[in-house]
């Protein structure tokens, strides 16, 4: 998802780097006052196995191999504001080390990928696994934000490449959506495992609120591993920096999808019917569950449709979610009560 | 150290190379906003790129970075705006564009290349450093560098590891592939946290305070940045010494 040069006008990058610079100085400025200062070397090595992790590939489909994209691994475990900080890090040195994403298109790439795919799907998870309580709740929670968190990126991945007229909305979408859809699901599983292995193994480092509150006041205990404290927003003081990242990616997503949501031009019914075929296809492949087609019949209009479509999708994807928690879960359920109860 | 292959050239010594970073960056950016914002639809624009390209093709003779190497990272590097550039073949009149596209991501991609193999990556910290550029994500990038070749060592090992209890990296399904994998990244969060746990140890031992998170005035920022940067390499060495001792148990 990382645009290159030459592919962004130069009014979209600079509006987008004006919202993610914005976006990174208010998470900056978070972090800066409520990160435990025995956390601060973490935002950089955390940014490092950002970096290694993206490099494990595993497999998807013979011949095509897919990598952790980690936006929303890294919210959950470091919290919003500093997943910015560690995902943008990776950007700025992917960036000026591999040219690998183009330093004019950095903005865009930051708003994508750091806000959108990583704060945005914070906000998802912290929602979902609100409604949902317990271990199952988190993991059910990162899993369907991971792929919210991924699918909104390419959608204002698409907006930002559309808006500088590189190619059509109407084709773009279609094209950006269908393929990150499938690639959300990936990340949402392996983002689910490492989570859950996380939890298994060192419950401390992967809690919620509450649970990081407890275990921070033992002194004996936060000695091992700063006691799972995120920088999650626990105090009404803390929630500052979330609202202002959430308007951000709001605007952000007005400014470069919005003038496109609203007039779809034809031809979407042709990649409609592709991405159905493309995305039950591999759904099938991977997790062996029937996923509607993706074009519902008896709607003609496009527009009608699609909305219908990605509804449907989205609440396929929050059920394999939930099928995919309740067996991770259960699976440690020895492992849960210790970390639980602790 | 042995993903060398980062910023292999950036350490040469050619003209390029001396050139002050700041110059160096302000450069790369100036030629990618003229490269993207020259107009197309007239000859004037596919000269533009052509001077444009004459000029990236001397900087590249004149840093003597091998050909060779430029040629296949590109080519590495390019598929991704390949991708885009061919959905816009898709659009009325579109072989002109994505041809345009084409030369305007290429070239790009040939400055941040030779950017980022003339100017080295602790050089472009320091310019950083001196536009005002927040400590923290300054830090956090620096820090991000050095533990790099760790955390990728630290994968190989894992990796090694893996490899020398499985008879094949292909046994099993593709489920348990996927397994091992989640398992290999996890346990590298896990590794990641311990030793941040160490280097602020060995960081604090060295006098380091919170001044970091803390100092908001000028003036007692760039001292307090140049005490902690200190420490920092001097607490990154020793940790990296220490855990390398510490895995081969």
């Amino acid at each position: 998802m990382h645009i290159p040069d030459g592919l962004l006008d130069v009014k979209t990058a600079v509006a987008m780097g004006v919202l993610s610079a914005t976006g990174l100085g208010v998470a900056l400025r978070h972090v800066r006052l409520h990160l435990p200062a025995k956390r601060v070397p973490l935002l950089g090595l955390s940014a490092a196995f950002v970096f290694a992790a993206q490099m494990l590939n595993f497999p998807v489909l013979p011949g095509v191999s897919g990598h952790l994209i980690g936006g929303m691994l890294t919210a959950a475990l470091l919290g919003p504001s500093a997943a910015v900080v560690v995902i943008s890090a990776v950007l700025i040195v992917q960036c000026f080390l591999l040219a690998d994403g183009g330093v004019l298109a950095l903005g865009a790439n930051i708003f994508n990928m750091a806000l959108v795919g990583s704060a945005g799907g914070w906000v998802v998870y912290y929602l979902v696994s609100r409604a949902v309580k317990g271990l199952f709740g988190r993991v059910l929670a990162a899993t369907f934000a991971s792929w919210v968190a991924v699918v909104v990126a390419a959608v204002a991945c698409a907006g930002a490449l559309a808006t500088s007229g590189t190619a059509s909305w109407s084709v773009l979408l279609p094209m950006m959506t269908g393929v990150h859809m499938l690639i959300g699901v990936g990340e949402g599983v392996i983002t689910a495992m490492v989570l859950t292995f996380i939890a298994k193994t060192r419950p401390e480092m992967w809690g919620d609120a509450a649970a990081a509150k407890r275990s921070q006041k033992p002194e004996a205990r936060s000695q091992e591993m700063g006691g799972g404290q995120t920088v999650n927003p626990t105090g009404t003081e803390r929630w500052g920096a979330v609202i202002v990242l959430g308007l951000l990616i709001c605007v952000g997503l007005a400014l470069f999808v919005g003038p496109f949501a609203c007039g779809w031009d034809d031809g979407l019914e042709v990649t409609v019917q592709q991405k159905g075929v493309h995305v039950s296809e591999a759904a099938e492949h991977l997790i062996k569950v029937p996923m509607p087609d993706y074009k519902m019949p008896g709607l003609g209009d496009g527009r009608v449709a699609t909305g219908v479509a990605g509804a449907v999708g989205t609440v396929v994807v929050f059920g394999l979610a939930w099928v995919l928690a309740r067996s991770l879960v259960r699976k440690m359920k020895p492992a849960v009560d210790v970390g639980g109860s602790e | 150290m042995r993903a060398e292959y980062l910023d292999r050239y950036s350490r040469l010594s050619s003209p390029v190379h001396r050139l002050w970073t700041g110059v160096k960056l302000l450069a790369a950016v100036a030629v990618v906003v003229v490269v993207v914002s020259m107009p197309r639809n007239f000859w004037g624009g596919w000269a533009g790129l052509a001077a444009v390209a004459g000029f990236l093709v001397v900087v590249a003779a004149m840093s003597g970075i091998p050909w060779g190497f430029l040629l296949r990272r590109m080519l590495w590097l390019e598929p991704l705006a390949i991708g885009v550039a061919l959905l816009s073949l898709l659009q009325v009149g579109g072989w002109q564009v994505f041809l345009w596209l084409m030369a305007r991501s290429s070239l790009c991609l040939l400055t941040m290349l030779l950017l980022s193999n003339t100017a080295p990556y602790s050089e472009l910290l320091r310019v950083m450093r001196r536009v005002k550029v927040p400590t923290m994500l300054v830090t956090t990038l620096a820090l991000m560098y050095r533990y790099l070749f760790v955390m990728m060592d630290e994968a190989g090992r894992i990796k090694r590891a893996r490899m020398s209890r499985t008879f094949s990296e292909r046994g099993g399904g593709k489920s348990r592939r996927w397994r091992t994998a989640a398992t290999v990244v996890s346990q590298l969060f896990i590794r990641v946290s311990e030793r941040s746990e160490r280097i602020f140890a060995a960081m604090c031992a060295r006098g380091w305070g919170d001044g970091l998170s803390r100092d908001r005035k000028g003036a007692t920022r760039s001292s307090a940045l140049l005490s902690h940067g200190r420490s920092l390499t001097v607490a990154a060495q020793i940790v990296k010494d220490n855990s390398s001792g510490n895995e081969g148990r």
